[in-house]
């Protein structure tokens, strides 16, 4: 019964040569993936405690206009995994290329969100766009025209000469969101964004991140420990295990877009979602 | 989102309450208490010395104190005599030693926290430094610098530099890690992630350590001059303090105390206007 409803993508998503056909959206948008990631590992090494291994051996593919989410409960490395994918951590074993090339460091081609704004308070909510802007060397003024734009995607156009203190934490983290975005990076790297907000914020959110990514066509590799969250944002569900971090299962959620938020209580929804749970229960526990 | 609730949200919102004029009282007590005790003060010390006749060398009266400022400051101030050019020496010696050392203080702050290994190899001798107590040095700057300005900008500098040195890198220590990855996410150069993120990211704190190292720099000036001076509050102090004329003397201590409070002032508007961001309480590393 179950086997008929879901897309059994391990198997498929662990050999390369079928890897394509795993994705739902991969022939709609790009024949080679944007990231290849193959025998991935961490290992940290702990004063007085020996090695800690945080992710072992992980093999998947992301595909260009793809939205990926990643579950799993609190310490099984997918923090990890996204700051590699950041190039803000070295892996330890394996290997893993965006667009085609080998990842040694942070890309032009990927903007983080991270889990809290991170928004520079002395800064307004248009200067704390442009910083990337200014990070890698770009003038400023000329990028102007753009983050108003960006501004006014994300519903900030009346804040743009805020101060983040004037800002609730939803609009925070838009602005966090537009200035990911003004790098133009073909891969966007969210790290539980909307963990710190309340539930109906949340909510909103996630209906404003869908709209967003469904305007910027961008590539979306999205951490969080909700599963509904997860569900209903992604084209892809990957699940994973604790101690060390493994793939449980690629899951590919066929519910059809755009979503609103009546989906989340239609009988292929809750059974997406209990599937999950089971698999991350498996994985020692979870929390919703 | 119209222009009316934009411009509703933040500070004017709160400032717009209907109940203003009656708490205006308590909301601002450095305009109605504050003066109230001054009163109180100065009616307390009248009490002491004209009703119950203290004697004139433990509690001289108000209005001695009073005329002798007055004498002090009708004077030119380029008048030996005048309390404008003894203040004058004074300021400017804290002035300049503060400068100097509470900009040496943060440079070396900035770079003992950039460069972990110079850190821990100059920790002992900072912290064995820092728990000197800075004026022992004093009686020292009249034999290396003998009774000018040197020897005050000296120590000063060398009392307003530990302040500095302390709170710039308890606050390089307190900079949010997410900041430094959000600007290595952006490929941000060494310099950028050091003046776009670090430096801000530590204003609150270097502000809190120029409060305590203002402070300071009035005493260190005074002390320089209590060991030999030509010139400045410190001498004048001294001086009255020998000739048993205490009066002045009350009013010289006086005098210290306001420009000790204005140069708080002064840092605390600069924090005003270049830290508005930050809460001042988060900040608070003395020494």
């Amino acid at each position: 019964m179950l086997h008929g409803l879901f897309r059994w993508d391990r198997v498929v998503l662990m050999t390369p040569g079928l890897a394509a056909s795993a994705s739902p959206h991969a022939s709609a948008y790009s024949a080679s993936p944007l990231i290849v990631a193959r025998g991935l590992s961490k290992v940290y090494v702990v004063p007085g405690a020996g090695e800690l291994t945080a992710l072992k051996d992980l093999n998947f593919e992301i595909y260009s206009g793809e939205f990926v989410s990643v579950v799993g409960q609190s310490g099984c490395g997918k923090s990890t995994l996204l700051k590699m994918l950041a190039g803000l951590l070295p892996y330890t074993a394996g290997s893993v290329a965006l667009n085609g090339k080998e990842l040694r460091g942070p890309s032009a081609d990927a903007a983080v969100v991270f889990q809290s704004p991170v928004l520079l308070p002395w800064r307004t909510v248009l200067e704390n766009v442009l910083l990337p802007i200014e990070f890698r060397k770009l003038s400023p003024s000329r990028y102007k025209q753009k983050a108003f734009e960006l501004l006014e995607m994300v519903g900030l156009q009346d804040f743009v000469q805020r101060y983040p203190y004037e800002l609730s934490g939803g609009m925070q983290q838009r602005a966090a969101i537009a200035r990911a975005l003004i790098q133009d990076p073909r891969l966007l790297l969210m790290d539980e964004p909307f963990g710190a907000l309340d539930a109906m914020t949340r909510e909103q959110m996630n209906l404003e991140l869908m709209r967003i990514w469904s305007q910027s066509h961008k590539t979306v590799f999205f951490i969080t420990h909700s599963i509904a969250e997860a569900i209903f944002l992604s084209d892809r569900v990957i699940a994973m295990t604790t101690r060390p971090g493994r793939i449980a299962e690629v899951i590919a959620i066929d519910l059809p877009r755009p979503r609103d938020l009546a989906v989340i209580n239609t009988d292929r929804f809750g059974r997406y979602a209990a599937h999950l749970r089971a698999l991350l229960n498996a994985g020692g526990g979870v929390s919703e | 989102m119209t222009l009316q609730s934009t411009q509703l949200s933040g500070i004017e919102a709160r400032e717009a309450s209907p109940r203003q004029s009656l708490s205006w009282f308590r909301r601002y007590p450095q305009f109605t208490i504050s003066p109230a005790i001054l009163v109180a003060l100065l009616a307390l010390w009248w009490l002491a010395s004209d009703v119950l006749h203290a004697p004139t060398y433990v509690v001289p009266p108000p209005e001695k104190v009073f005329q002798a400022l007055v004498r002090g400051l009708s004077r030119a101030p380029w008048d030996h005599a005048s309390y404008w050019y003894h203040s004058g020496v004074t300021v400017w010696e804290a002035l300049a030693g503060f400068a100097i050392g509470s900009a040496l203080g943060a440079l070396l702050g900035f770079a003992l926290s950039h460069w972990p290994l110079l850190g821990k190899s100059w920790y002992p001798y900072i912290v064995g430094f820092q728990s000197l107590p800075k004026v022992a040095i004093a009686p020292l700057m009249v034999v290396w610098f003998g009774f000018g300005l040197q020897g005050k900008v000296f120590i000063t500098a060398v009392i307003t530099f530990f302040p500095l040195l302390v709170n710039t890198m308890a606050g390089y220590q307190a900079v949010e890690p997410e900041r430094i990855e959000l600007a290595r996410s952006c490929n941000a150069s060494e310099w950028h992630l050091l003046s776009k993120i670090i430096f801000p990211s530590c204003l609150p704190f270097l502000f809190a350590g120029l409060g305590v190292a203002a402070v300071l720099s009035i005493i260190g000036a005074v002390v320089g001059e209590f060991v030999g001076a030509s010139a400045g509050l410190g001498m004048l102090l001294m001086q009255y303090n020998q000739a048993l004329e205490i009066a002045p003397l009350f009013a010289v201590i006086l005098l210290l105390g306001l420009i000790g409070f204005l140069m708080n002032l002064a840092v605390g508007l600069l924090e005003r206007r270049y830290c508005f961001w930050a809460q001042r309480s988060n900040a608070a590393v003395r020494t």
